[in-house]
């Protein structure tokens, strides 16, 4: 258990605290630093892409550093809000794209999250996890665009209200996906069950790619999903004005010049409720992880057939396993729709798969802390780091600038060399580097140590039972009187 | 009445019969040894009386209910755990969560009791962990309760088997060559450790053993299989002098059985 040093050892004492509390302190020294440097480098400057792009990441793990803290867990939960829903919005309003960035983060590790307790706890190998995200997407997408003519025959379009109403389908309608691509595949293991989840993925993309004309009649098309176009016009759902207001105020007294009050409070709510989801996740799943069903899953990634003998029912652990799995990305497809106002069978492709199974790796598989972490590290050199570095060789080129000591002008520096087209190619060789050095990923999962009741040796146990003691025991004692053996 | 009634039970891989017609009895609280040469049929006999094999022929009965084909943890909830040859804990795991996965059909969870963690599943996991605990004591492991079990030492791995086949209550243990690749002294303790889960929890204890110094120390009822079928059975001492016995283990019978 973490113990409090800032506090517990208040008692009077000759062993100086100050020495215990000094991580936390460089912790704290650390955010602020870092916090105010984020704050003060300006856009206009020309290193502004480098110096962003190494100060955010920096800022982004700053709740890990304070999570490996030795103190207090409230503590610790307490400093991990105050990053996240006050120093992150005040940022994210200065500057939207961070906003962004760290709103795609929390999507990602929400769905890397379910991912890992079907990869990580239960060791079912899933490649067509996205479908499940579709679903969610889908779901509120057919129901509020006006593309399809779903909506327009039976005049069945939800009202924005119904958005939490639909958060709370979506779960459950990916989590019956999840039972669907379940149970044919429960006799599978390893590399045959990858191929069916990939095949599953896709039969999603294709069933929302073409369940647009679905009718032999002519006249009357049904067009539910709309195709490869995919769905526009999905709405959000409605913020009430003194949100609105709350915001304008807060820019207001932040000295922040905001052009679209309404935008950006649909943004900062966006961000609100996809940490929020994230939490949730993190939290269901560290209790699954840590109850009588996390150890059957575990038990059952370990060895199948000794999980079944000791009594654990494989099918249905198996069948929770993927609902669960599925029904957080389920979740986060419907805020995913609403927050993009579009979606289209693009936005659902193998590719996205194989990017939330990277965070797991890159972060430990069945390591919930570490998955978070991975989704932070794979999501910003996506879309923050690799973009960056392009952004800062063509300002560069702008002014002419030499590499000095090889005399090389980056001006001569060839388009085709651009890092962010080489996000596969780092991805590539991030995974290789992961598999020679940290097998187990930058966070690896650890088994939870638990206390015993009564210290060693303290219990009374009675002589007889003593059953271990195998040198007071001599061979004689029990064949003393038994007949010779048989050779 | 007898515990596990086993009759006319056969199976067949392809076109060897690994198990012939066997009729097979325990009776409860008794230690008994299944034993014969290699390739006899006894460990298909017990993956089929544990439901890991269905058998073609023939049906297992067990604490007067029909256990033939069902699934292997139904099996487990009807009272039957066991150890395996080659041994198969869960390695990742600590030694308290390879008894508490041994401990499952004796928890009663629901989904939501986990994720909101009720004050009753607490109170469920604090009784599961103390009950794993007296049962560490009892195997001589409780010193090394959160080590995680692929690191423990053969011994210990073997005894952790035993802890986590009776975390699950059962009415009958069977334990698969449960002494294979230990010194004497440690097959004298792990003798001791049978007989006391039998003196103690009165379970039935079933065990397949090619080292006949246990065999003969423990058991008190003993069959002997030989290319799938049974040739003899009874007390050590009428086993010892069984003709047939003689020959299966040093006759033709040992020659032809390597496979």
């Amino acid at each position: 258990m973490a113990t409090n040093a800032l506090f517990q050892n208040g008692a009077p004492q000759s062993q100086p605290n100050w020495r215990e509390a000094l991580p936390t302190l460089f912790a704290l020294g650390y955010v602020a630093i870092v916090y105010f440097l984020l704050h003060s480098i300006d856009r206009s400057m020309l290193l502004f892409p480098l110096w962003s792009s190494i100060l955010f990441p920096m800022f982004v793990i700053s709740p890990f550093i304070i999570l490996g803290l030795k103190i207090d867990g409230r503590l610790k939960v307490l400093l991990i809000a105050i990053i996240g829903l006050v120093l992150m919005p005040i940022l994210g309003l200065e500057d939207t794209f961070y906003l962004e960035l760290i709103t795609q983060i929390a999507i990602f590790a929400a769905m890397a999250i379910g991912l890992n307790v079907v990869v990580g706890f239960a060791g079912l190998l899933d490649l067509g996890y996205v479908a499940f995200f579709a679903v969610g997407a889908y779901l509120w997408g057919v129901f509020t665009s006006n593309a399809n003519t779903i909506v327009q025959i039976s005049g069945a379009q939800a009202a924005p209200e119904l958005f939490w109403l639909f958060l709370f389908l979506g779960v459950i309608a990916a989590a019956i996906t999840g039972i669907l691509l379940g149970l044919p595949v429960l006799r599978l293991r390893g590399d045959y069950l990858a191929i069916v989840t990939l095949g599953f993925g896709e039969i999603i993309r294709i069933l929302v790619s073409n369940l647009s004309n679905i009718s032999s009649n002519r006249r009357t098309p049904i067009n539910i999903t709309n195709g490869a176009q995919g769905l526009p016009g999905i709405v959000g759902p409605p913020l009430p004005d003194f949100l609105v207001e709350g915001v304008a105020n807060l820019t207001a007294a932040l000295g922040i010049p905001a052009t679209n009050v309404r935008a950006l409070t649909y943004q900062l709510f966006y961000y609100v409720l996809v940490l929020g989801v994230c939490a949730i996740a993190a939290l269901v799943a560290a209790r699954l992880d840590n109850s009588p069903i996390g150890r059957a899953w575990t038990a059952i990634r370990e060895d199948e057939v000794a999980a079944q003998a000791m009594g654990i029912p494989k099918v249905r652990m198996k069948l929770l396993a993927f609902a669960m799995g599925a029904s957080f990305a389920g979740a986060m497809g419907v805020i995913f729709a609403a927050k993009n106002t579009f979606v289209s069978p693009e936005s659902f492709s193998f590719i996205q798969s194989i990017f939330i199974l990277a965070i797991v790796i890159v972060g430990g598989m069945g390591s919930i802390r570490g998955v978070i972490l991975g989704a932070v590290i794979v999501t910003l050199l996506n879309l923050q780091v690799l973009k960056n570095f392009s952004l800062l060789i063509n300002s560069l080129k702008n002014i002419d600038w030499v590499i000095p000591i090889i005399n090389f002008p980056i001006r001569d520096w060839p388009q085709q060399l651009e890092p962010a087209r080489y996000e596969r190619f780092v991805f590539g060789l991030l995974l290789i580097i992961m598999m020679i050095f940290r097998p187990s990923g930058v966070l690896p999962a650890k088994r939870r140590q638990l206390e015993l009741q009564a210290a060693m040796g303290k219990e009374e146990i009675p002589e007889a039972e003593i059953i271990a003691d195998v040198e007071t025991i001599k061979p004689e004692d029990l064949l003393g009187n038994q007949p010779k053996e048989q050779s | 009445m007898a515990l596990l009634e086993a009759k006319g039970v056969l199976k067949r891989f392809g076109g060897l019969t690994a198990v012939q017609k066997v009729d097979y009895l325990i009776e409860p609280r008794t230690i008994n040894a299944i034993i014969g040469p290699n390739g006899a049929g006894k460990t298909t006999f017990f993956n089929l009386m544990t439901g890991i094999y269905v058998p073609d022929e023939g049906t297992i009965t067990f604490d007067g209910k029909n256990i033939t084909g069902l699934k292997p943890n139904k099996i487990n909830n009807a009272g039957i755990a066991r150890t395996f040859q080659n041994i198969r804990l869960f390695g990742a795991m600590t030694v308290i969560e390879n008894c508490l996965v041994g401990m499952h059909r004796r928890l009663h969870i629901s989904l939501p009791q986990t994720i909101l963690r009720l004050p009753s599943f607490a109170v469920q996991e604090r009784t599961a962990q103390q009950r794993v605990e007296a049962l560490l004591d009892f195997v001589g492991l409780r010193d090394k309760a959160n080590e995680v079990a692929k690191n423990l030492p053969y011994g210990d791995q073997r005894r952790l088997e035993i802890a986590r086949a009776l975390a699950s209550e059962p009415k009958l243990l069977l334990l698969d060559e449960p002494t294979a690749g230990m010194n004497p002294q440690e097959s004298v303790a792990a003798m001791q450790l049978f007989r006391a889960v039998r003196d103690e929890f009165g379970i039935t204890v079933l065990l397949i053993e090619h080292d006949m110094r246990v065999v003969m120390g423990i058991s008190e009822y003993i069959t002997v299989l030989d290319y799938g079928q049974k040739i003899a059975e009874g007390s050590p001492e009428e086993v010892r002098r069984n003709p047939r016995v003689i020959e299966a283990y040093l006759g033709r019978g040992s020659a032809a059985s390597h496979v």
